[in-house]
């Protein structure tokens, strides 16, 4: 952020034709009259920065719903009711490669945004269609694992603990999901019309994204499974 | 196909119910028909409900907020008759389900629906102004956030003609909320209604921070913000904070009702005490949300009309940042009857005690600031010392509340009723009013009646007193909250000076009507033509009422605190010779048309229609996609047009000089 007066550099006003005249004239005039010290012509607010700066404010509270839920388990965790305990039905093994899955994809969206960086418009959509691809895995390996608990009598309402545990991953695989449909709608744009500077606020606002999910699943994973399996 | 919803939802036998819907039936339809007569539909359309000027969607919430007022006021004059009415063997008019309907929706409405949108509006009003910006950080997401508001709203209303309210009160406690206990729908409309308006409120809060922390004129370092702003920060920051919290607990309670799981329930492992400390956790921020801000008005008022600048300035903003600090410290409070034990109970009640420390600060600042000024009492001051009085007895009662000792007689009874009513009203209502007062030529570029003005704040302020001191007295004799019958006869006539000051303040609520229909038909007289009517000290002043769409021609270099006020001593020139283009964000109609499929969502949701739910959530999804598709988002209004509108309010200075 800029804190001292710019007092002809207009944003993105300074890049259309014609203005930067304009403002050199309001300039001169200003100086002439001398009080171009109690005002600016303008004031240059970095659009990408601002934005960038809204997105994470989201994050922080998005964080503190995750916070909320993790809460949540930790105190209904041990409720199971008579039912099945975490060390019975978490299969780590498959666990593992699920989180592989979502670790990986943070790696190649990481190589995305490298990709676009250097200005590779091309690159950058494959990499991010591998970062779908890879995030897509961990979904179905979600849905895959949900669907087993479910036949075997361990649905979300069978007791406390359970109800915690599928909110909890399920609330993250909403997440991932809503992050899979942003990344579609991306790679269109991106094809559509290049690596403007639009779309580039937008790709950085989503690798913050999949790189919190990346977070909160290492949360879960330790919490949930690794705690769960310890019990 | 339509789930739950049948024709015998609405409730063609309760003739008060039906009533009440029949007059906002009628005033809906004339309200449309108006605007159809007028032919005014594309005008409404284009400058007001897709608008993405803050000034203007602060002004929508404003409206909200009064018309939603107005409806948690009615149903403070039925708890207040009926209860004037219900003892020994008389049953009152109000049967218990419909009672226990109107307390949790006057308590739902009176905090989501009325306080919250007339601080949002106030900050969507005045805050960019203050800091000499253009426009908020996010316009489009600023329209959306209303709109989702304005949805929750309508969806509290449309329980009141299809289906019911909730009856378990404004946090809806389980096991009560549960499904086992609460089959209706009632609760499924209190939570959706909730859940879309919360969703509205956080994109505010994440909106008004990046606000404040870029967009801020040159010079305007942290420590030289108006106090206004800073509460505003403050107050954001929580919302960014407790609001998810919110949006978790009521999302687990859906679980359990939508989906059997057992979060709160009595049975396989639930735990209703959990919902209590998580809504809680959302519930105290949530106060200090409504309140910071309004700290702030004062702080702006009482200097300004003082002709003082505040005392302690800083000490003002520490104080606020301690009370939003320690606000998030403090939940158990509300149930130190939980039994947590000696030493949890102390915990909270110390860290509630220490609040008013940091709020003892800030009236001592005010009256300090008062100390040999040249006090002028206009409306906005009465208010103010209204405000002071009021809120330091209600603040009074409050840490008497903080002792678990105290606590454990007190808990649920009317003495808790009037504390925050005392707090409430004393500190927020009382606020809002003062602020409409004082900054209403700035928004609308005229001033509201004074006279009727001050004999609408002495109804308030008199009727307060008349309704809410009896409560403690019965709260002290036994009473407990939300009783629509009772037998003990010493009560009665408290119950009666109850309903006779909730009269007064009705008379109160009428005059200030009756004030904005003569200001309105007045302003020819009241015009404010300097845009300075009060000596204004903060930089909203130092623009033309009403103030133009781009704010500010020129951005205000600040050089100190109280920036106009220094404009005002160097005698800077506020008149220009030189414009320059200005870029412009563009209308939307985007949020509108996604809060309109999330009242779907949520109406679908409330009646178990789920084909429906679907298609409104496909239809969320559909027009945020279409809207990141849209890259015609900004223009530029020319340096010819913005020297036009400074001419109109006497700002463009002569080439020649």
């Amino acid at each position: 952020m800029s804190n001292g007066p710019v007092l002809v550099q207009g944003g993105s006003l300074a890049l259309k034709p014609g203005y930067a005249d304009h403002a050199a004239d309001a300039l001169r005039d200003l100086r002439q009259r001398g009080d171009a010290v109690d005002f600016a012509v303008e004031h240059h607010h970095d659009v990408a920065s601002t934005i960038q700066l809204g997105f994470w404010i989201y994050l922080m509270s998005d964080c503190l719903l995750f916070a909320g839920l993790f809460a949540t388990y930790a105190v209904v965790q041990g409720h199971t009711a008579g039912g099945p305990a975490g060390s019975q039905l978490f299969d780590l093994p498959s666990v593992l490669i699920e989180t592989m899955f979502l670790l990986f994809s943070s790696f190649t969206c990481g190589l995305a945004t490298l990709a676009m960086n250097a200005n590779r418009a091309r690159a950058t959509v494959g990499w991010f269609a591998v970062t779908f691809l890879l995030g897509l895995g961990f979904i179905s390996m979600e849905v895959r694992e949900f669907a087993h608990m479910v036949a075997i009598g361990a649905g979300p309402a069978r007791s406390s603990f359970l109800s915690g545990f599928f909110t909890l991953v399920a609330t993250h695989g909403l997440h991932v999901t809503c992050g899979l449909i942003f990344m579609a709608v991306m790679m269109v744009a991106v094809l559509r019309k290049g690596l403007t500077e639009q779309n580039r606020a937008r790709l950085n606002c989503l690798s913050l994204f999949w790189h919190f999910l990346d977070i909160i699943w290492v949360g879960v994973f330790s919490l949930v499974y690794l705690f769960g399996v310890m019990h | 196909m339509f789930g739950k919803l049948t024709l015998s939802a609405i409730p063609f036998n309760v003739p008060i119910v039906m009533g009440a819907v029949a007059f906002m039936v009628l005033g809906a339809i004339a309200v449309l028909a108006l605007i159809t007569y007028l032919g005014k539909w594309k005008w409404l359309w284009t400058e007001w409900l897709t608008s993405v000027d803050h000034k203007k969607i602060g002004v929508m919430y404003l409206i909200l907020a009064t018309i939603m007022l107005l409806r948690g006021f009615a149903d403070a004059v039925m708890m207040r008759s009926q209860q004037a009415l219900a003892y020994g063997s008389n049953v009152g008019y109000l049967p218990p389900e419909h009672f226990d309907q109107v307390f949790s929706a006057h308590g739902t409405i009176m905090i989501f629906f009325m306080a919250m949108p007339f601080i949002i509006g106030l900050m969507n009003c005045i805050l960019p102004l203050q800091i000499g910006a253009r426009d908020v950080a996010f316009p489009m997401l600023n329209n959306l956030s209303f709109w989702l508001t304005a949805a929750g709203a309508v969806l509290v209303n449309v329980s009141l003609a299809i289906g019911n309210f909730s009856r378990t009160g404004w946090l809806a406690y389980p096991p009560l909320s549960e499904l086992h206990y609460s089959p209706g729908v009632g609760v499924d409309y209190y939570i959706w209604a909730l859940q879309i308006s919360g969703i509205g409120t956080t994109l505010s809060g994440v909106n008004f921070i990046t606000t404040i922390l870029k967009m801020r004129a040159p010079g305007m370092t942290l420590m030289r913000m108006p106090v206004f702003t800073w509460a505003s920060l403050c107050a954001n920051i929580l919302i960014v904070a407790a609001f998810p919290v919110l949006t978790v607990t009521l999302a687990l309670l859906t679980m359990d009702r939508y989906l059997g799981m057992h979060f709160f329930t009595n049975s396989l492992g639930g735990d209703p005490m959990m919902y209590l400390n998580l809504i809680w956790i959302w519930g105290h921020p949530e106060v200090y949300i409504l309140m910071l801000p309004l700290f702030g008005v004062y702080s702006e008022i009482v200097p300004t009309f003082s002709g003082k600048p505040l005392f302690g300035y800083a000490s003002m903003v520490y104080a606020t940042m301690a009370i939003a600090l320690l606000s998030m410290l403090v939940w158990l409070h509300h149930f130190f009857t939980m039994g947590s034990g000696a030493d949890v109970n102390a915990f909270f009640g110390i860290t509630t005690m220490i609040i008013a420390v940091p709020t003892g600060v800030k009236i001592f600042n005010w009256i300090f600031t008062m100390y040999r000024g040249r006090v002028r009492f206009e409306t906005p001051m009465l208010w103010t010392i209204g405000f002071l009085i009021t809120f330091t007895i209600g603040g009074m009662s409050g840490v008497l509340l903080a002792e678990p000792p105290a606590d454990f007689v007190l808990h649920n009874s009317l003495f808790l009723v009037a504390h925050f009513h005392n707090v409430i009203i004393g500190g927020v209502v009382f606020g809002v009013f003062a602020a409409l007062a004082y900054w209403f030529p700035k928004i609308f570029g005229f001033r509201l009646n004074e006279r009727i003005g001050r004999w609408a704040f002495w109804c308030w302020f008199i009727g307060f007193y008349v309704a809410f001191m009896p409560l403690y007295a019965l709260g002290l004799m036994g009473a407990t909250r939300r009783m629509d019958h009772y037998d003990v006869a010493a009560w009665h006539p408290l119950f009666i000076v109850a309903a006779i000051g909730s009269g007064i303040i009705f008379c109160g609520i009428i005059l200030q009507l009756v004030q904005l229909v003569v200001s309105i038909r007045d302003r020819e007289l009241t015009r404010d033509v300097t845009g300075d009517v009060w000596n204004g000290r903060t930089l909203e002043w130092s623009l033309p009422s009403p103030v133009p769409a781009y704010n500010f021609a020129r951005i205000p270099v600040v050089r100190s605190l109280d920036a106009f006020w220094d404009m005002k001593q160097r005698g800077v020139n506020l008149k220009s010779a030189t414009f320059v283009p200005i870029h412009m964000p563009r209308n939307s109609g985007t949020g509108i048309i996604m809060a309109g499929f999330a009242f779907l969502v949520a109406f679908a949701m409330v009646w178990h229609i789920w084909w429906l739910a679907v298609a409104g959530l496909a239809g969320v999804l559909v027009t945020l996609i279409r809207h990141a598709f849209n890259d015609d988002r900004d223009y530029h209004l020319g340096a010819d047009e913005v020297r036009r509108i400074e001419g109109l309010h006497g700002r463009v200075q002569a080439r020649s000089m």
